[in-house]
C-alpha cells in the first residue's frame, strides 16, 4: 500500500480510532503521523532551507569523485575533449559532417560541451535516488534535495569546461562579441531545464531500476537527434531528403534548442531566432515546475526499496 | 544491484525474516515499567499502532541479464515482472506507546526487525499497514551515509552537520565540540579512509549526536569505540533524556542496554514477544 493523501490518511485514522484507542491516544496529545507529504510550497521552502547541504554535498562528491586519480580534476575536461577528437575524424572527416559547417572544430564542441552537460544532469539524476537509499533511509530532508545537488556538481564541472570552450573557440579563429553576455543566460536556462529533468529522471529511477541500463539508449538517441556533430538542416533535409517537418521537431528538441543557441553565439554572431530561443525558454520553465511538481508527488515512497 | 543488496543488509541484519509459525504475541502494550534511572513523565512522545512494514527485496540478477539494455527494455514493453523480487514482512503488527523520558531497549535475534521498527518511526519507511504517531521529528542517529571516505574528517563533520540539518552558525559553533568529542585530535585533516574502524565509529557518533533530538534512535551506535569512549556516549544518551527526550536503542550487547534503559522491548519474527522492566525481559531473553 502506498502512502495516502493526507486526507485519506486523516479519514482511516478516523475510522480506526472508533476500535483502536492508540489512534485516539495519539490524536489526544497532539501527535503526528510519523510520514506526511508536505504541501507544495512548504516543501519548495524546506528545500530552500537545506541549501547548504544541497551545496556542501555537490562539492563534496565533486571532491571525491577524483580523489583516486591521478589528473584528478583534469578528466572533466579531457574526456570530452577525447569524445570530440573522436567525432572529429569518424563524423567529421570520414562521413563528412564538416562539409559545408563554418569553423567544424567550434562547431563541434560547443555541441558536446552543452550536450554533455544535459546528458549527465540526466543520467546523475536518475541514479540520485536509486543510489543513495542507505541516506534515504537514515536521515531526514526533502528527498528533491538530492537530484538538485547531482545537478549543481554537473554545473561546477561545467563551469570548467565552459572555459576550455570559450578557450578552443578562441583559438579556432573566432573573436569575442557583445553577444557573448548571452552565455550566462543560456546556461541558467539549461540549468533550470537540467534540475527539471534531473528530479523527473529521479523518480523514474527510484521505481525502474531498470532505467540505469536503458539510459545509454537513450542518451545515445538523444546525441544523434540533437545535431551534436552535423548540421540538422543539412543532413536531414539536404542529405537525407526528409521532409521538413523533421529537422524542425529536431530543432525543437531541447538539448539542440540550447546548442543551437550557443552556435549563434559563439560562432554566427547573431541574435537567435524564435525557432531557437522560444524552445529554449520553454523547456526550461516547464521542466523546471513539471519536474519539482512530478518529483515531490512521490516524496514520501521514496527509500521503500 | 549488489549496492542494493548491501544496502539491504546493512537495514536488515542478515537473515531475512520469513513468514513463519506465529510466536506469542505480547497482547497489550504494558504502561512503562518504572526504570532503574527516572520515571516517564507520563506524555507520549511515540506511538506505533499496529505496524505492519513489508519490504521489497530485489535479489541479484542472474548472469545473463546483466548490462543488456535490450532485455531490460523488451522486459519493460512485456511488462514483466522482475523475477528476483520479493517481499519480506519485517514487522508484523507492533503497538506500544513511549513516552517522555523514556530509554528503550530494542532486542532480538538478527532479522527480527529492530532496525526496520526504529526506521519506520524515524519516519523513513513508510507504513504497509498501522502507523506510527510522533511528537515531532524523531532522527535516527545515523549519519554516516551521508560521509564519504574520501574526505577529511573536517569536510565530513560539516558535510554531516548539514545533512542533519543545522544552520552554518550551528556548525561552527559544535565543530570543536564535536572534534573534542570524538577525540580524534589531528586526524580531522585526514581522510576517513584512513581512520582506524574505532575512530570512525567515534566521529559518526560525536558528529549525529552533536545535534538536539526529541526523539533519538540508535541502531548499534555503542558496539565500536574503546571503553572510555563508551562511557562517554552512554553519558551523552543520559543527557539526551535528561532533556525530556525518548531514547530508543538497539544493541546486541546486553549490558549496555541494561545501564542505559528503563524499559526493553523484545522482538521475535517482526512482533512484540516481551515488553517491560529491563531485568525481567533480558532474564526472558537471555534464557530463551
Amino acid at each position: 500500500m502506498s502512502q495516502p493523501e493526507s486526507a485519506v490518511a486523516d479519514a482511516q485514522a478516523g475510522g480506526r480510532s472508533a476500535q483502536e484507542p492508540l489512534a485516539k491516544l495519539a490524536q489526544r496529545y497532539g501527535l503526528r503521523r510519523a510520514i506526511a507529504r508536505p504541501r507544495f510550497h512548504v516543501y519548495l521552502r524546506q528545500l530552500v532551507e537545506r541549501r547548504h547541504f544541497i551545496l556542501t554535498y555537490a562539492t563534496s562528491r565533486n571532491v571525491s569523485k577524483y580523489s583516486s586519480s591521478a589528473l584528478g580534476q583534469l578528466w572533466q575536461v579531457l574526456t570530452p575533449l577525447l569524445n570530440a577528437a573522436i567525432y572529429y575524424v569518424m563524423f567529421g572527416i570520414v562521413l563528412g559532417g564538416r562539409d559545408g559547417v563554418v569553423n567544424y572544430p567550434a562547431f563541434l564542441l560547443t555541441g558536446i560541451f552543452v550536450f554533455t552537460y544535459t546528458q549527465r544532469s540526466f543520467t546523475a539524476g536518475a541514479k540520485s535516488i536509486s543510489g543513495n537509499l542507505s541516506l534515504i533511509r537514515a536521515l531526514h530532508f526533502p528527498r528533491a534535495a538530492l537530484p538538485l545537488a547531482y545537478t549543481i556538481q554537473e554545473l561546477q564541472q561545467l563551469a570548467i569546461s565552459m572555459g576550455v570552450l570559450v578557450l578552443i573557440v578562441l583559438i579556432t579563429g573566432e573573436v569575442p562579441t557583445w553577444y557573448w553576455l548571452m552565455i550566462p543566460v543560456v546556461l541558467v536556462l539549461q540549468t533550470m531545464f537540467n534540475i527539471g529533468a534531473g528530479l523527473v529522471m529521479a523518480r523514474m529511477g527510484a521505481s525502474m531500476r531498470d532505467l540505469n541500463q536503458l539510459l545509454p539508449f537513450i542518451t545515445r538517441t538523444w546525441l544523434y537527434a540533437s545535431g551534436v556533430f552535423f548540421s540538422i538542416q543539412d543532413k536531414v533535409v539536404g542529405s537525407a531528403e526528409l521532409p521538413q517537418w523533421v529537422a524542425t521537431a529536431m530543432y525543437l528538441n531541447p538539448a539542440a534548442a540550447y546548442i543551437e543557441w550557443m552556435r549563434d553565439i559563439l560562432i554566427y554572431k547573431h541574435i537567435p531566432p524564435a525557432m531557437v530561443w522560444a524552445p529554449c525558454v520553454f523547456w526550461a520553465v516547464f521542466a523546471l515546475g513539471f519536474g519539482f511538481w512530478y518529483f515531490w508527488r512521490a516524496e514520501e515512497r521514496y527509500g521503500r526499496g | 544491484m549488489a549496492e542494493l543488496t548491501k544496502e539491504l543488509s546493512q537495514v536488515k541484519g542478515e537473515e531475512p525474516a520469513v513468514r513463519g509459525k506465529d510466536v506469542r504475541v505480547h497482547p497489550n502494550p504494558e504502561p512503562p515499567a518504572k526504570g532503574p534511572l527516572d520515571a516517564p513523565t507520563g506524555t507520549p512522545t511515540v506511538i506505533v499502532d499496529d505496524l505492519h512494514i513489508v519490504y521489497r527485496v530485489y535479489g541479484a540478477a542472474s548472469e545473463n541479464e546483466k548490462g543488456n539494455a535490450v532485455n531490460a527494455l523488451t522486459r519493460i514493453l512485456k511488462r514483466q515482472g522482475r523475477p528476483q523480487m520479493k517481499e519480506v514482512h519485517a514487522v508484523k503488527g507492533v503497538s506500544f506507546v513511549a513516552y517522555h523520558g523514556d530509554a528503550i531497549g530494542v532486542v532480538g535475534r538478527n532479522g527480527s526487525g529492530k532496525s526496520t521498527l526504529l526506521r519506520a518511526i524515524a519516519g523513513l519507511l513508510p507504513p504497509h499497514e498501522g502507523a506510527v504517531y510522533t511528537d515531532g521529528q524523531p532522527s535516527l542517529l545515523g549519519v554516516n551515509a551521508a560521509l564519504m571516505r574520501e574526505l577529511t574528517g573536517e569536510r565530513n563533520i560539516v558535510l554531516g552537520c548539514y545533512a542533519m540539518g543545522m544552520t552554518p552558525a550551528e556548525v561552527r559553533e559544535k565543530y570543536q565540540e564535536i572534534v573534542d568529542f570524538s577525540g580524534i585530535d589531528e586526524f580531522v585533516q585526514l581522510p576517513m579512509s584512513t581512520y582506524s574502524s574505532g575512530m570512525g565509529a567515534r566521529l559518526r557518533f560525536a558528529i549525529s549526536s552533536a545535534k538536539t533530538h526529541d526523539v533519538l534512535l540508535i541502531d548499534e551506535a555503542l558496539a565500536t569505540g574503546d571503553r572510555e569512549f563508551r562511557k562517554k556516549s552512554e553519558q551523552r544518551i543520559r543527557q539526551i533524556r535528561e532533556s525530556a527526550g525518548t531514547v530508543f536503542l538497539v544493541a546486541h550487547d546486553l549490558k549496555v542496554i541494561e545501564q542505559t534503559c528503563n524499559r526493553v522491548i523484545w522482538l521475535h519474527k517482526g512482533k512484540i514477544k516481551m515488553d517491560g522492566d529491563p531485568k525481567e525481559v533480558l532474564a526472558a531473553y537471555t534464557k530463551g
